[in-house]
């Protein structure tokens, strides 16, 4: 009689409590740990943060209570980061054009996107490496031997398969009626791709593209021996060819010395980094999320 | 009819519009080969730079544990077994931690907007650097764990694991940091196959009389494995080429022991610390171990891919 209500003591309820919280617990621990270690940075690294920080060089360590400013590690962030989307996004989308509007899905494109997941599984390292026997042991640029140049060409290699991804992905939502009806008034293939695909694709791409810099701007592995570092001011077009600072291995450097001063300065720039990453990955997010909503109604 | 076939000479492209045409699908398509290029590139670049030790050592170089640049002498046994012991046992660690995890976010346990927050967050935590993680692992993480460790070596010293005296950098805190990089991973990736797991299945074994967990045990979690072990491979894959955080906290030293409590050293980090500075032989020999890397993650990555596609269900 009782058979239809629910029985705690039956060993399957038994069984089912025991592995309900099981999971809680995993996620318990995972979970815990993760929300500790975001707080911990934005607390600890954001108490550094003053104004001189965005303006001076960084002091050479050593025992000086003051350890300067993160300026050149900043702006060469930006410049390597911006050199790596200038290779890296014209060739990406580029290839996402041929893979996505051109191939008919043969042996070369099936290679190619094969290719473009190998390529993301490579260990980032590995591309320095690359970089570093094809460019700044050859010393090709011009003689100069460890340079920004060369740390943006490492990046590059690490975006391009996120960009080539995104660029066919994206592509390939647009939805065929699209391209029929501008084929059908007589347009030629290149114009329906750049006056019609391309731009309603464009926010997925664009997404996938500044997730990829935001990814690459966090690299530290392909800089330490492309780009080296440097403690000195950018001042012009030429120091491009020079080893140039960068957030990511400022933190690398100056978390492994022994010096107090120099360790709060890795915190710092691990605030700035740690914040902007997140920041554009939270915008790219809401910004996607409601482009969804929108394309619905 | 006269008239219909000027009209169609009139429709007739320009040879320009038409070059151009032709001149953007080429430089398309050159631009698609790039990955082709760059990635052959790269196999071919490390293994010609790898050579001259390649020849010297042959695959000696893989069971030798002395790495000497006074006396030339190479042998990557330390780094390759650091790489394959921190990378395997760390995810040893996260699987259980990562599946149980998307379990509790794809069951309706807790409403759905707080299993949404947690989905994205742990997303976005995948976007941290490695290096920022070991920063904090040098500050928060090892004094937070040195007191577990003497007793884990007090208590447990005679497992050839825990058989030094614990230093600062080691092992197992490198293996403890390689969990917190792949946990989002592991875990975003089990929550996708999870939720692409038809609804129509739990119902069906819901409705023959099987409970919550034999249902996710016996139908669901079959149905995800796919892309749930494609996500682990990826994570593999990571682990191994993993750098920055495992440089910081794994110690640095050639010297070669069973104990995960003292430093050890694996493949990346090894030429993230000697790539700067080397010279003569030991660049030879430091791409000769990049090329070891490098072929270790193209086959986790190759039979990743393969996984997939041939065990992907089909509903």
């Amino acid at each position: 009689m009782n058979s239809l209500y629910y029985q705690k003591r039956l060993s399957r309820n038994i069984g089912d409590k025991f592995f309900t919280s099981l999971s809680v617990i995993c996620a318990l621990i995972a979970i815990l740990p993760l929300i500790f270690l975001v707080t911990y940075i934005l607390i600890k690294g954001g108490s550094q943060i003053t104004p001189e920080l965005f303006t001076l060089e960084p002091n050479p360590p050593g025992d000086d209570l003051d350890a300067g400013g993160i300026n050149p590690a900043l702006i060469g962030t930006l410049i390597i980061t911006t050199i790596a989307s200038i290779i890296a996004i014209p060739v990406g989308v580029g290839g996402g054009i041929y893979l996505a509007e051109y191939s008919k899905g043969g042996a070369f494109s099936r290679f190619i996107r094969f290719g473009v997941n190998v390529l993301a599984g490579v260990p980032s390292i590995i591309a320095g490496v690359f970089i570093y026997a094809l460019i700044v042991s050859t010393k090709i640029l011009f003689g100069s031997m460890y340079s920004g140049l060369a740390g943006g060409m490492a990046l590059s290699i690490l975006m391009l398969p996120t960009v080539i991804k995104t660029t066919d992905e994206g592509l390939k939502l647009v939805p065929n009626e699209l391209r029929y009806a501008s084929l059908g008034v007589g347009a030629s293939m290149y114009t329906t791709i750049l006056k019609v695909t391309l731009p309603s694709a464009f926010r997925s791409i664009a997404t996938g593209v500044v997730l990829g810099i935001a990814r690459a701007a966090g690299e530290t592995a392909p800089l330490i021996f492309t780009a080296l570092f440097s403690y000195y001011y950018i001042t012009g077009f030429g120091d491009l060819f020079y080893e140039m600072g960068s957030l990511a291995v400022l933190i690398y450097n100056f978390a492994l010395e022994p010096y107090d001063a120099q360790n709060k300065l890795a915190w710092a720039a691990s605030f700035i980094l740690v914040l902007s990453i997140l920041s554009v990955n939270i915008f790219s997010r809401i910004l996607a999320a409601f482009t969804e909503k929108t394309k619905r109604v | 009819m006269e008239e219909k076939l000027t009209l169609f000479k009139n429709r007739k492209r320009f040879g320009i519009e038409k070059n151009i045409d032709i001149i953007f699908k080429n430089t398309a398509l050159v631009l698609s080969s790039f990955v082709a290029i760059i990635l052959l590139g790269i196999i071919l670049v490390v293994f010609f730079q790898s050579f001259e030790s390649f020849s010297r050592y042959g695959l000696k170089f893989l069971v030798t544990s002395e790495w000497n640049p006074v006396k030339d002498e190479y042998g990557a046994f330390t780094a390759i077994y650091g790489t394959l012991v921190t990378s395997f046992l760390s995810l040893l660690i996260t699987i259980p931690l990562g599946v149980g995890t998307a379990i509790f976010i794809t069951e309706d346990f807790v409403p759905k907007i707080v299993r949404e927050i947690i989905g994205s967050f742990v997303e976005l935590l995948a976007a941290i650097p490695s290096v920022v993680l070991g920063l904090w692992a040098i500050f928060v993480m090892e004094p937070f764990f040195r007191a577990f460790f003497v007793f884990l070596h007090n208590s447990f010293g005679w497992i050839p694991l825990f058989s030094t005296e614990p230093t600062g950098r080691n092992s197992l805190l490198a293996i403890l940091i390689l969990v917190v990089m792949l946990l989002p991973i592991v875990t975003s990736i089990a929550r996708d196959s999870l939720n692409q797991v038809p609804k129509k299945l739990r119902n069906a074994a819901y409705g023959i009389g099987a409970s919550r967990w034999k249902t996710i045990f016996s139908v669901i979690l079959p149905a995800a494995l796919s892309g749930i072990m494609a996500g682990v491979l990826l994570a593999l894959g990571r682990a191994m080429g993993e750098t920055m955080a495992v440089t910081m906290i794994i110690g640095n030293s050639n010297e070669f022991s069973w104990s995960l409590l003292s430093p050890g050293y694996t493949i990346s980090s090894m030429l993230a610390n000697q790539f700067g500075e080397a010279d003569g032989s030991q660049v030879s020999s430091l791409f000769y171990a990049a090329f070891v890397l490098m072929i270790l993650s193209l086959v986790i990555n190759i039979f990743a891919q393969w996984l997939v596609k041939k065990f992907s269900l089909k509903y």
